[in-house]
């Protein structure tokens, strides 16, 4: 269904109609300055942060909001606010390492399966329908669980998760593609495949991509932190957004502050991610790009 | 209608397989293997060589796989190594809470998914339909964990309306009150998902030639709407409720653990917490299968609602 609306989505230069599609669309411009809001905070953490993440002060500890902690002290002491700063930079790593992979290896499995086509088409995406078939989380989980948690392990395992949808997004319009004029042309004066797949089809299907990457990067912080919350996430005492909601949790009867912040904290990277990469998805799709 | 299910459920077969595959493959991606990580570095060569030759680890791969893939089809996924009992009967005893959890969700889902969806896209462009569309984006975004344990605190820690352990009893009332906001937390989330597709598959259909003729022929606003329009926009919504399925099983598996909810969530965490790689084998095996059969259920439903879909192809 999809792949027939994006099949004939590209007649006019795409970083024009991004642009445009992003200037008209107002959420969008929340979305952007969210993210950009986040990413200096993670970028400057070790400058804006208080207090030392990893710094345990027992006269202060589970101590409320206040002025001299602004988001309150965790049950060791540590201050939360800087916790959640660098926590930051944990989230937005994974959450992007992850997709870069997952982008690469699954694009790239695309556009050969598409451009090849036959036996081996059916084969890799035989396959992707059977990683889509899992729920992500659990095999997110499942990997992680197997390769044991660790920040290189949980770049593999949400990349795996993540893999399957790109090879899906970028076979069609790969197929839509490669019957084109152009392609002929370039096959006849003897370009090999990989020059085809790389210089004329990838430009090409790069936008349908990036609209799916930033909506999947949304997902890979969603993962990163629902497996810190169930105990496969970066090892403590590293401050990770889920694993201070999952510490927190313990307390949650007397001090609220340790599992709200972090909440939103993730909440707000996820919603960022998502509007910006609807307002994307609207640009690219010619069904709603009209439509404002 | 009952060769079309039949082909759809012969068409499953190399699915699964494949899929077990996966799960074969996953499991062997522990480092060193299952043994030295189930009974730790320190275990005696005896131990395990012993555990080695109860798991199988012993033989050569091919082997392996093909013994795996015979146990698995004739539904034999071994002991837990924590409990000792089947991982089968493991699951039957927790399957039906997470079940109930699972339909209750769905249940809210639809109930106030469509009509949000509806309204939304009747007036498209005013304040109803940016009202539905921010709560959906910000249903959507929310990780199911998140917005589990704000609405514990919410309403169960600081209300309390509701218990904060979500215990089922046999008194139905009390039993109710403990489904009430698990149910609630994943039926929003599913809530989220019906809004979005109803309202974009809604308004592809207002714009058909035959709502035209419709309104021509003078046919009532609501009829148009619910009769002609809604009818025919079942169809993508069928396929998405279907396909977030596995979502918010996902799903399901966090929010239980929030609310202390036995199910597959409790399941799952303790086999992680045990290194119980029989048991997690088998609960992706079992989780998977799921998603396959709704996939199928989804797909004869969608026969079903739309004549267009022949059964003979």
């Amino acid at each position: 269904m999809t792949d027939i609306t994006l099949a004939s989505a590209t007649p006019e230069k795409a970083p024009n109609v991004v642009f445009n599609a992003l200037r008209r669309n107002r959420l969008s411009w929340i979305g952007i300055g969210l993210l950009l809001l986040i990413v200096l905070a993670a970028a400057f953490a070790p400058m804006i942060a208080p207090y030392d993440p990893l710094k345990q002060n027992i006269l202060h500890r589970l101590s409320a909001p206040s002025a001299q902690f602004w988001l309150g002290t965790d049950s060791f002491g540590r201050d939360v606010l800087s916790r959640l700063l660098y926590g930051a930079r944990i989230s937005l790593a994974i959450g992007f390492l992850s997709v870069m992979i997952a982008m690469a290896v699954g694009s790239a499995l695309g556009i050969v399966a598409g451009y090849i086509g036959g036996l081996f088409d059916q084969i890799v995406m035989g396959f992707v329908d059977v990683m889509l078939s899992f729920p992500t989380l659990l095999l997110g989980l499942m990997v992680a669980a197997m390769l044991g948690a660790s920040f290189e392990n949980l770049i593999i395992a949400i990349a795996i998760t993540e893999t399957a949808p790109f090879a899906r997004v970028a076979r069609g319009p790969t197929i839509a593609i490669k019957r084109r004029d152009f392609i002929d042309a370039a096959k006849s004066l003897g370009f090999t495949p990989v020059r085809i797949m790389g210089v004329h089809i990838l430009p090409n299907i790069l936008s349908d991509i990036v609209v799916v990457a930033s909506l999947w990067m949304a997902s890979a912080i969603r993962t990163e932190a629902s497996l810190a919350f169930i105990g496969l996430g970066v090892a403590p005492p590293a401050a990770t957004w889920g694993g201070m909601i999952r510490e927190g949790f313990e307390n949650i009867l007397s001090a609220w502050w340790l599992v709200v912040f972090p909440s939103v904290a993730i909440l707000l990277t996820v919603l960022a991610l998502n509007l910006l990469g609807d307002a994307l998805r609207d640009a690219i799709d010619p069904k709603t790009r009209n439509e404002r | 209608m009952t060769s079309y299910v039949v082909r759809r459920l012969l068409l499953a077969i190399p699915t699964l397989l494949a899929m077990l595959t996966v799960v074969f493959i996953l499991v062997r991606l522990v480092p060193g293997d299952a043994a030295v990580a189930m009974l730790g570095d320190r275990a005696s060569a005896e131990a395990l060589a012993a555990l080695r030759a109860q798991l199988g680890l012993d033989q050569p791969l091919p082997v392996q796989y093909l013994r795996f893939m015979s146990d698995m089809v004739t539904g034999n996924f071994g002991l837990s190594a924590v409990s000792g009992r089947a991982v089968l009967s493991e699951v039957a005893v927790v399957l039906p809470y997470t079940l109930e959890l699972t339909a209750a969700a769905m249940i809210i889902g639809i109930a106030f998914g469509i009509p949000l969806g509806i309204v939304a896209a009747i007036r498209r462009n005013k304040w109803p339909d940016y009202a539905s569309r921010l709560l959906s984006l910000v249903g959507l975004s929310f990780p199911g964990f998140v917005s589990a344990i704000l609405m514990l605190l919410a309403f169960a820690v600081w209300l309390q309306w509701f218990p904060v352990m979500s215990r089922p009893t046999a008194n139905p009332i009390d039993h109710l009150r403990s489904l009430a906001l698990p149910a609630l937390n994943l039926g929003l989330i599913m809530t989220a998902y019906i809004a979005r597709v109803t309202r974009s598959s809604m308004l592809d259909v207002m714009g058909e030639d035959f709502i035209r003729t419709a309104r021509a022929k003078g046919v009532k606003t609501r009829s148009i709407i619910i009769r002609h329009a809604l009818g025919n926009a079942l169809i993508p919504i069928v396929t998405v409720v279907g396909l977030n399925f596995g979502t918010m099983i996902g799903n399901s598996v966090l929010v239980e653990i929030v609310f202390t909810r036995p199910g597959l969530g409790k399941l799952i965490l303790g086999a992680l917490q045990s290194r119980d790689y029989t048991m997690l084998q088998g609960l992706m095996v079992v989780f998977a299968t799921f998603v396959v059969l709704v996939n199928i259920v989804t797909d004869v439903i969608y026969a079903a609602v739309d004549p267009r879909v022949s059964y003979a192809k």
